[in-house]
């Protein structure tokens, strides 16, 4: 029994793995190293979260592979245990912009009629904001903290999450099947679990990535405005923020945490592009 | 004449009617938003330790004795007559804090635009014309990489190479009234060329799309069969059919621009209205961020609705009905 299910599993990973393009199979170790160096930061930085290691702004050096910030702390460790909230709080705001943003947008499709208009219309109108803005506006009165940072996040993404889930939904909702259960008399929330959900993770799959990228560098632009993570934490945007100074008198410190965050999101976007590419193909479509 | 040209006025007119609506949802929204805090502006302005009597007292003076309702209903209609109150941390007028830096900003994100847009669309034509060639691979990976990168990435990248290595633009953007152009130009350049760079990639990858959309079109075909030249076909044939999702992509991209100056604004310290709206956000100066958040959403929403009635005009199946 645990050896099909192993097999089926090696499968799938290789199927998908077949599917990528070589600069998307480099980008997935990346992400995948990524992954593994956040989840693993306590036992692979090799200092302390805020343990100061020498002097500020030192160059490279084999104490320090990539020198110590404006206080003296190393970089490589903050770089790492940066990689733990960035994963953890974008991944999260993610989440939640999907179950929210997904559920709403399924529910609208299903239900059609007021409900439908309703919900769209609402959501237009949260849309013609900016999202950078209208976060601005919020958290210019909410505390800071780490609850606050992922609701402001996972709702305002939830808007894009609902429109394309609504139109995936749409055009599964035509089907007969979903027909027929609604004629057997099935509740919308049973429609929606059984019939729409299975069909519409797949397209649903390429945009987790898209707006978990996005999540990535919204969160690092809030850090780095200095309304996201609050320093002693380490975050990737706060690291630019704290380091920045610096890069006047020629010390790339900032730089680092910043071509952190643009390995991440070049990496996500590379499989993303391919995976969508390699399926848009197969199905021969017309859109370029 | 007169009445082909009617279904086209009522369109656009009921797509600024449609903006006015949405612009007035925004500004409850953006007033609601501010009052999600937990307390009051008098509360976090005298802080925890507040007496109930100082309380009252600068409630009553700020007005926030009243019912939420009246207060967004003054709020406004003041903000309508240019009267934006006084900030809570300057006790400066606001309406004259923002529109100085307004000129800034849109400046700035002028000059970004009229650099960006040509070059998005020609680099577009010329990823469709060696389309699936290496010059179109190369450029769709570029602005792949682009698309990804945070601004402050591609801004301190600029200043590390540009204002330190070789020293030839200042790393900061400072402006004054009565600069002199050539100095000021100096001055935003590399806050500008940030902003081209991010908006570039975008702008580019779309007007490809939008190309190659209509490219698969039939009469496309026939213009090949027919032996036309590529580039003709291009600029004649495909062009003028893709204009109307060009004008969308690009409109939006400078939606997007004003958005992006936020960020950019606070990497070169550039006096705008993003860097406006930053530090009183951390101030927690609530009146001047709901303005100044209003007025970024108004410039947002008219540049959308600019967009889709130029789409509108540019479509010709709208402009001749039947």
């Amino acid at each position: 029994m645990t050896a099909t299910a192993t097999t089926v599993k090696i499968s799938a990973f290789t199927r998908f793995v077949a599917m990528l393009s070589p600069g998307a199979r480099v980008a997935a170790v990346v992400l995948l190293l990524l992954l593994a160096a956040a989840l693993l930061a306590p036992w692979i930085a090799p200092y302390g979260e805020n343990e100061i290691v020498g002097e500020f702004w030192e160059s490279f050096s084999a104490r320090s592979w990539l020198g110590t910030d404006q206080l003296g702390r190393d970089l490589l460790t903050r770089l790492i245990y940066g990689a733990q909230n960035t994963f953890l709080i974008a991944g999260t705001a993610t989440l939640l912009s999907f179950t929210m943003g997904g559920f709403l947008g399924f529910i609208a499709a299903v239900s059609g009629g007021a409900v439908d208009s309703l919900l769209s219309r609402l959501n237009d109108m949260m849309m013609a904001i900016p999202t950078l803005i209208f976060a601005l506006v919020i958290l210019s009165v909410m505390p800071s903290s780490l609850i606050v940072l992922i609701l402001v996040m996972g709702v305002l993404d939830s808007t894009r999450v609902f429109r394309l889930s609504r139109a995936v939904a749409v055009d599964i909702a035509v089907f007969d099947f979903v027909e027929a259960a609604r004629l057997r008399g099935e509740r919308t929330f049973w429609i929606i679990s059984r019939e729409i959900l299975p069909n519409a993770l797949s397209p649903l799959f390429a945009e987790f990535g898209l707006r978990f990228a996005f999540a990535v560098l919204f969160l690092s632009t809030l850090s780095f405005l200095g309304l996201g993570i609050q320093p002693p934490e380490a975050d990737w945007g706060n690291m630019v923020r704290d380091n920045r100074d610096g890069i006047i008198y020629g010390i790339p410190a900032a730089l680092i945490p910043a071509a952190a965050i643009a390995m991440l999101t070049i990496s996500i976007n590379l499989i993303v592009d391919s995976v969508i590419s390699r399926t848009s193909s197969l199905k021969g479509g017309r859109d370029a | 004449m007169g009445i082909a040209v009617n279904p086209l006025i009522t369109m656009v007119l009921r797509r600024i009617a449609l903006s006015v609506l949405l612009l007035a949802a925004i500004s409850v929204l953006i007033f609601a938003g501010t009052e999600l805090l937990p307390g009051d502006v008098a509360q976090s302005i005298l802080g925890q330790t507040a007496t109930p009597e100082a309380l009252a007292n600068l409630r009553a003076e700020l007005g926030l004795d009243r019912p939420a309702h009246q207060r967004y209903l003054g709020w406004l209609t003041s903000f309508l007559q240019g009267d934006m109150g006084t900030s809570l941390t300057a006790g400066q007028d606001i309406a004259s804090m923002i529109s100085g830096r307004l000129g800034n900003t849109l400046f700035l994100a002028g000059w970004a635009a009229l650099i960006a847009v040509p070059l998005a669309i020609f680099l577009g034509l010329v990823a469709v014309h060696y389309r699936d060639g290496f010059v179109d691979k190369l450029i769709s990976y570029t602005t792949l990489a682009a698309i990804s990168l945070p601004e402050f990435f591609i801004g301190y990248v600029l200043v590390y190479l540009f204002a330190v290595t070789w020293n030839i633009l200042p790393s900061h953007a400072i402006v004054y009234s009565g600069m002199p152009f050539a100095e000021r130009m100096a001055a935003i350049a590399l806050p500008c060329a940030t902003l081209t760079l991010v908006v570039l990639a975008h702008m580019m990858r779309m007007t490809r799309a939008a190309l190659l959309n209509v490219m698969s079109s039939p009469y496309m075909e026939t213009a090949t069969l027919k032996g036309l030249p590529p580039f003709r076909i291009v600029f004649h044939h495909a062009l003028p059919n893709a204009i109307s999702p060009i004008i969308t992509v690009v409109v939006l991209n400078l939606a997007y621009l004003v958005v992006g100056v936020v960020v950019v604004e606070i990497i070169f310290v550039y006096p705008g209205m993003g860097q406006l709206l930053v530090d009183h956000v951390v101030k927690r100066d609530v009146p001047v961020v709901q303005s100044a958040g209003l007025v970024f959403a108004a410039i947002f929403i008219l540049l959308n609705m600019i967009a889709d009635i130029l789409s509108i005009l540019a479509n010709p199946r709208l402009r001749h009905p039947q």
